[in-house]
């Protein structure tokens, strides 16, 4: 093994202190972990949020709150769990591990990197700033469009639209910033002797993840421009009495939203086999196939969008290539699922917390992914639509394969981050708790759905309300266990046993030939890949 | 200094600069996204005349037919009715298609519900397929002419009065005629 020497960055060597330390800093790891504090913050309130729409559906009826605050609770709760938790979240474990993965100092764009960081508390403000006017007597409170602000609501509603539409731009502008930053590092920065095809999975899953981005965020923000100058400027994008088209927003909406679900998901599909790889204690299976169906996932991401509004009026060629495009998309997943599995066969396995979120997450991610193929069914859609099944679907995909993916790789890498262990013993409880919460939440969800209760209401008829009970209680258990994931980390930061460098003894990857924490400047030396 | 180090240093500006390069291009990608973004509406409205996807009908009352029926052949429209998420209605045509010829004026019903205690408002809006038929359709009085406010538990049957102009393509003998509700902003009284 030979190495190269690297200087170390001039604006690295007086690091400032305190407050103007965040504020200021380029350095990866300072800006990863202020993205992972953000998400962790905005995970809690998103799901401080959805307690109180669980509340109100415990019982038939309206007891708690007016309908109009509870749609505005609901949408959101989703553009939080989205923009503010789960994609920062992402970009956190980037701006981390990318730099350690594939041996580079830092990151490429380092004052970029800082200003796409800065651009989120901004737009966290405002998207809930709305809740607190309204208090005070102005406006009437935030979007209450759900999270896909389709006209002719979101043309019509008060100025939470406006907020919204500007906490996207701001959202928009720093996953632009992001993203090309990543790409740029994992086009540059590589060690030598790695070439593309031995970069670590999370490193691709992040590059198709990035380009996604770059490509679709853009018409998410021409659309909710329009919307903009929709409302006040009068031009007639959406509105049909103007010669404007609403289905229109739509089309726009879901050519950005399909891939966005890609987006969220491609990220944890990179780092879940790493995961794998290292409690199985043998090499990932099928590396190249798995690289080669997350482009295909990527490339197909963007072309089934319409599968999001079968029921809004559509030739049938167009429902039929909707529907066998969405359901092809379901192929390379499959392939992907077949490698996760192999790759723990035959190998011997422990089950530290990393890896029972891990395995949990394959069954839950499972269960989504094949629930969104009967979605996909358009006859079978003309009936689930709308119902409370989509909502299931949607949260096995993002809370079981978003969220607890996330968490699988906060458990694998909080010891390297740290230094210190965490707390084995609560790790597994948390596990248990969350699956089994998250599971009694959302299965009666589904049959909620098939019976026909649709979403984003907050009453419903009385046959639906044993379910919803089931539901909320469970709901608030999963909410509560959050508490025991958030002391685990405080604890891991504060102390603990020590961690070694390698921390897991299957672990594989140039991460773990660093020291525990690493140290400020990662890789001063840059090492060579055979 | 030795000649390592500057060496080292000199690697290290040379990144920089590369680095830089690859990000003024990536923002390139980033203009044309937005090109793309803009151009979208023109494509949407250019593929919609092409392939008929999401027809659109003309959304204003017209004047009563003139026009002579045409006797010598039949039209089935077929009528379809959903609600969007938001809106608490159940929403459906009371009869699913009906058969007539060009130029006959005929009237359909729908039905909406609001199945919660809400007053709740939704606007009807159309979608006729295949798309070439669609300016043929030529509605004589509509729900969907303007915003619908349902009281909590209220039924409402909604008719809309219509007529296919005879100048409809003679290939076009069938048309759907898809009415989604969205949710939309009451009145302020
Ligand atoms: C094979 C995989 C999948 C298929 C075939 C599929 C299919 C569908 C379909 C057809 C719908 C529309 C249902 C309706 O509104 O009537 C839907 C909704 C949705 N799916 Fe999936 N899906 C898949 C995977 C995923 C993944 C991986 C995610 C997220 C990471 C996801 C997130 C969502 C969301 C958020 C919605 C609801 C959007 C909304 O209306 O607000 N899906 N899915
Ligand atoms: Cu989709």
């Amino acid at each position: 093994m030979s190495t190269t020497t690297i200087t170390h960055d001039e604006e690295h060597h007086d690091h400032p202190t305190g407050i103007m330390r965040w504020l200021t800093t380029t350095n990866h790891k300072d800006i990863g972990t202020m993205y992972l504090t953000f998400s962790l913050i905005m995970f809690l309130v998103g799901g401080a949020m959805v307690l109180g729409i669980r509340a109100e559906l415990f019982q038939p009826g309206l007891q708690l709150m007016k309908p109009e605050f509870y749609n505005q609770l609901i949408g959101v709760h989703a553009l939080i769990m989205i923009f503010s938790a789960l994609m920062p979240a992402a970009t956190g474990f980037a701006n981390w591990m990318i730099p350690l993965q594939i041996g580079a100092p830092d990151m490429a764009l380092p004052r970029l990197n800082n200003w796409g960081f800065w651009l989120l508390p901004p737009s966290a403000i405002l998207l809930t700033l709305p809740f607190t006017l309204a208090l005070f007597g102005i406006g009437d409170g935030a979007i209450a469009t759900g999270w896909t602000f389709y006209p002719p609501l979101s043309v019509q509603g008060g100025i939470g639209v406006d907020f919204a539409i500007f906490a996207v731009h701001l959202l928009g502008i720093s996953s632009v910033m992001g993203s090309i930053n990543i790409i740029v590092t994992l086009f540059n920065m590589r060690a030598p002797g790695m070439t593309l095809m031995k970069m670590p999975m999370f490193a691709w899953g992040w590059l198709i993840t990035a380009f996604l981005l770059v490509a679709t965020i853009p018409v998410l923000a021409g659309a909710v421009t329009m919307l903009l100058t929709d409302r006040h400027f009068g031009t007639h994008f959406f509105s049909a009495a103007g010669g404007g088209d609403p289905i229109m927003f739509q089309h726009l909406f879901w050519f950005f939203g399909h891939p966005e679900v890609y987006i969220l998901l491609l990220p944890v599909w990179g780092f879940i086999p790493q995961i794998l790889q290292t409690f199985s204690r043998k090499p990932m299976y099928g590396y190249k196939a798995q690289v080669y169906s997350l482009w295909a996932i990527g490339a197909l991401s963007v072309v089934v969008w319409a599968h999001h509004f079968f029921t809004a009026g559509m030739p049938v060629p167009a429902l039929l290539y909707f529907m066998y495009s969405t359901m092809a998309i379901s192929l390379p997943l499959a392939v992907l699922f077949f490698c996760w599995i192999k790759t723990m066969w035959r190998g011997s396995m422990t089950f530290e917390t990393p890896m029972l979120f891990a395995v949990g997450w394959i069954i839950l991610f499972g269960i989504g992914g094949l629930t969104g193929l009967v979605l996909a069914d358009v006859a079978a859609d003309a009936q689930y639509h709308n119902s409370y099944f989509v909502v299931a679907h949607f949260h096995y995909t993002l809370f079981a394969g978003g969220i607890m993916g996330i968490m699988a790789g906060v458990y694998y890498w909080l010891p390297k981050m740290t230094g210190h262990m965490y707390n084995e013993k609560l790790g597994k409880v948390h596990f248990w708790l969350t699956a089994i919460a998250f599971n009694m939440t959302f299965i009666p969800q589904f049959f909620l759905g098939l019976a026909g209760m649709p979403r984003r209401i907050p009453d419903y008829a009385i046959q639906f309300t044993e379910f919803n009970e089931i539901s909320t209680i469970a709901a608030f258990a999963l909410g509560f266990s959050q508490l025991l994931f958030v002391y685990n980390i405080v604890m891991c930061v504060k102390g603990g046993k020590k961690a070694t460098d390698k921390v897991w003894e299957g672990a594989v990857g140039l991460e773990w030939t660093l020291s525990s924490p690493p140290p400020y400047h990662s890789f001063t030396e840059q090492p060579t890949v055979n | 200094m030795s000649v390592e180090s500057n060496e080292a240093e000199i690697a290290s500006s040379k990144l920089k600069l590369a680095n830089k390069k690859l990000g003024l291009k990536m923002l390139w990608f980033v203009a044309g996204a937005i090109a793309f973004s803009i151009a979208l509406v023109p494509f949407y409205n250019l593929m919609c005349s092409i392939t008929g996807l999401n027809g659109k009908t003309d959304n204003s009352a017209s004047s009563i037919a003139k026009a002579k029926v045409d006797n010598t052949r039949l039209v089935t429209v077929e009528f379809v009715g959903s609600v969007m998420s938001g809106l608490g209605w159940n929403f459906y045509p009371k009869q699913s298609s009906i058969t007539l010829h060009p130029g006959q004026i005929a009237t359909v019903l729908f039905e909406a519900k609001n199945i919660t205690s809400q007053e709740l408002a939704g606007q009807a809006v159309p979608s006729v397929t295949p798309g070439e038929g669609a300016v043929n359709l030529k509605k004589i009085e509509c729900f969907c002419f303007q915003k619908q406010t349902l009281k909590g538990g209220e039924v409402k049957e909604m008719p809309l009065r219509f007529f296919i102009d005879p100048a409809l393509p003679p290939e076009v003998k069938v048309m759907t005629l898809s009415y989604s509700f969205f949710p939309a902003v009451e009145e302020k009284k």
